[in-house]
């Protein structure tokens, strides 16, 4: 099995964001970064196919800027065998369209069967790179799997809809966007660490191109009005019962 | 004329209510552009109410007739339509189905998007989308720079026009798929998802061992309509199901009524549920960050508010 597992470099979900007004975008400053949370489940399911099928390759891509490095050793600790960073200053920022461009194109021209990616980057939420990737390159794509099987050439997944659960089948080659509760990632380990630097990890730069949105502007959201506590214990019930009903009229 | 294509989703033969908001939100655009068409598509085989449809603001309903819901196959249709219609702008919801097609249809296009928005202003005769990021941390208001927009609306953002029209309705074909959706089971218990719901009860590590979740059921059946949400410390140790996780590594929610027990109020936490009209927070520490975000507070011990709580919102259901 070929297989190609997309990661990216975030902001940690602890990150009190700081606007950069002349970027419109976040301020960097004192941000800690790492890999994408959902990107781990990805990682992860690639790992065990590859374990599952001998002589499966994995190999890890990421668009970001230089830094962006350090994630993708992370990916190379936990069991990858190469990695090919796709290098831009403003990478971190670049719109759906843009991203899943570029990721296409690295990617087009690789044999692959299976492609990994988390179901959304938790700093622009979008969950649209996949969809996009998978219709630029021609080929099929499962989103927010919490459940995968292959069989043969025949992918099967679950995933969680509104209200219900949906299963999903496709061929290969195809894209899965990893949810939660998939798998338990593993973690690096001391010696994964030590083999993940002598990992290749190709270093490409690329351009942006031009983009698929103009960024107006990047606001903090608006405040919420302070509310209040209303006092201690059962005894105050009584009283939120009729806020609720009189004041805010939500019952 | 600013025409505006909707892509509905339909399960098993009805149309989600999301929808509707979609439609409404095509129909309040379309007007703010100086007046377009809005065509409804649906990709699987449905029966339109034609009255419904025409009521929440669209003027034509184009069903497709698909045999299943396939996410290629879907977007591919919906492309297609678009540049029938003469379309400026396919908007639809974002639901797990609707986030997986917003970048497909704009990638079909060869435009860009917006997935996720909470809001649409029309400046100077062009369409600015809102749309939340970090977990609704920062707003970004955007233009698509092609000639056609690709967006999806947040649930309870946008409503449905109320205006007195019926709808056209008419068959299209169905592009072709490669993957199919097989199978959908609903989910058993009757509530509706945290995402969709109008009120949401949620429990945190304060509520403690997964037996006193029976206090939160049963504040929740004295709510209609209301679903269930956990914290992430909850959903991690087990206790509850991922699909009924609030914020950022979960759902964010933005329902009426919001019912926080036992939950701290992790920043993370805070940003997936701090949109929700009103907050309600019960905890034992009357430090919680939850307290900062909360409409209506109650410093105490859960065990001890919850029944209560329950009790008094039964006497308004008598």
């Amino acid at each position: 099995m070929k297989i190609i597992t997309c990661v990216k470099r975030v902001p940690a979900t602890t990150t009190r964001v700081v606007i950069d007004a002349p970027t419109k975008s976040l301020d960097p400053t004192g941000v800690e970064f790492l890999l994408n949370p959902y990107d781990e489940y990805a990682v992860e399911q690639a790992l065990q196919v590859a374990a599952a099928h001998e002589g499966s390759t994995v190999t890890a891509i990421s668009l970001g800027n230089g830094a962006a490095q350090k994630e993708l050793r992370t990916v190379l600790a936990m069991g990858a065998d190469n990695a090919i960073l796709l290098t831009n200053e403003g990478a971190l920022d670049a719109d759906v369209s843009t991203t899943a461009r570029l990721l296409a194109d690295a990617i087009r021209g690789r044999e692959f069967d299976l492609l990994f990616f988390g179901k959304q980057a938790v700093d622009n939420d979008a969950h649209g790179v996949v969809p996009a990737v998978a219709t630029m390159l021609g080929v099929a794509c499962l989103t927010e799997v919490v459940k995968f099987e292959l069989d043969g050439d025949k992918v099967v997944c679950e995933r969680e809809v509104e209200g219900g659960r949906e299963i999903i089948e496709a061929s290969l080659p195809c894209a899965i966007t990893c949810q939660k509760g998939l798998n338990e990632p593993r973690y690096a380990n001391l010696k994964g660490i030590m083999k993940a630097k002598k990992k290749p990890l190709e270093t490409v730069e690329v351009a942006l191109g031009t983009p698929a949105l103009e960024v107006v502007d990047f606001t903090p959201p608006a405040e919420r009005p302070a509310g209040r506590i209303i006092g201690e214990g059962a005894g105050v019930v009584t009283e939120l019962v009729d806020l609720l009903r009189n004041e805010a009229k939500v019952l | 004329m600013s025409n505006i294509l909707v892509l509905l989703e339909t399960r098993d033969g009805s149309l989600r209510p999301a929808s509707l908001e979609a439609v409404g939100a095509a129909r309040k655009t379309a007007d703010e552009l100086g007046g377009g068409t809005v065509t409804a598509l649906a990709y699987e085989a449905f029966e339109a109410d034609a009255a419904l449809l025409g009521a929440a603001g669209a003027d034509n309903v184009l069903i497709a007739g698909s045999a299943q819901h396939s996410a290629e196959g879907a977007a591919s249709t919906c492309a297609r339509v678009a540049k029938e219609v003469g379309a400026v702008a396919v908007f639809l919801s974002a639901s797990v189905r609707g986030k997986d097609l917003t970048a497909r249809i704009a990638a079909n296009l060869e435009t860009g998007c917006v997935p996720d928005c909470t809001a649409i202003t029309v400046t100077d005769g062009q369409m600015v989308f809102t749309r939340p990021v970090y977990a609704g941390k920062g707003l970004v208001n955007a233009k698509v720079s092609g000639s056609v927009a690709v967006a999806s609306m947040r649930g309870n953002f946008f409503a449905p026009a109320s205006r007195e029209a019926t709808a056209e309705i008419s068959e299209t074909s169905a592009e072709a798929a490669m993957s199919i959706v097989r199978e959908v089971a609903a989910k058993t218990g009757g509530r509706p998802d945290v995402a969709e719901a109008n009120v949401v009860v949620a429990g945190g590590r304060g509520m403690g061992d997964a037996d006193n979740w029976a206090m939160l059921e049963a504040i929740a059946d004295k709510l209609p309509g209301a679903a269930i949400g956990a914290s992430r410390a909850v959903v991690d140790s087990g206790i509850r199901s991922h699909s009924e996780q609030v914020g950022q590594t979960g759902k964010t929610v933005a329902p009426e009524l919001y019912i926080a027990a036992g939950i701290s109020g992790a920043i993370q936490h805070l940003a997936g549920m701090n949109n929700s009209k009103c907050i309600v927070a019960i905890n034992k520490d009357a430090d919680a960050p939850i307290f900062t975000a909360a409409t209506y507070g109650i410093v105490g011990d859960v065990n001890e508010v919850l029944p209560v709580l329950a009790e008094e919102l039964g006497k308004l259901e008598a």
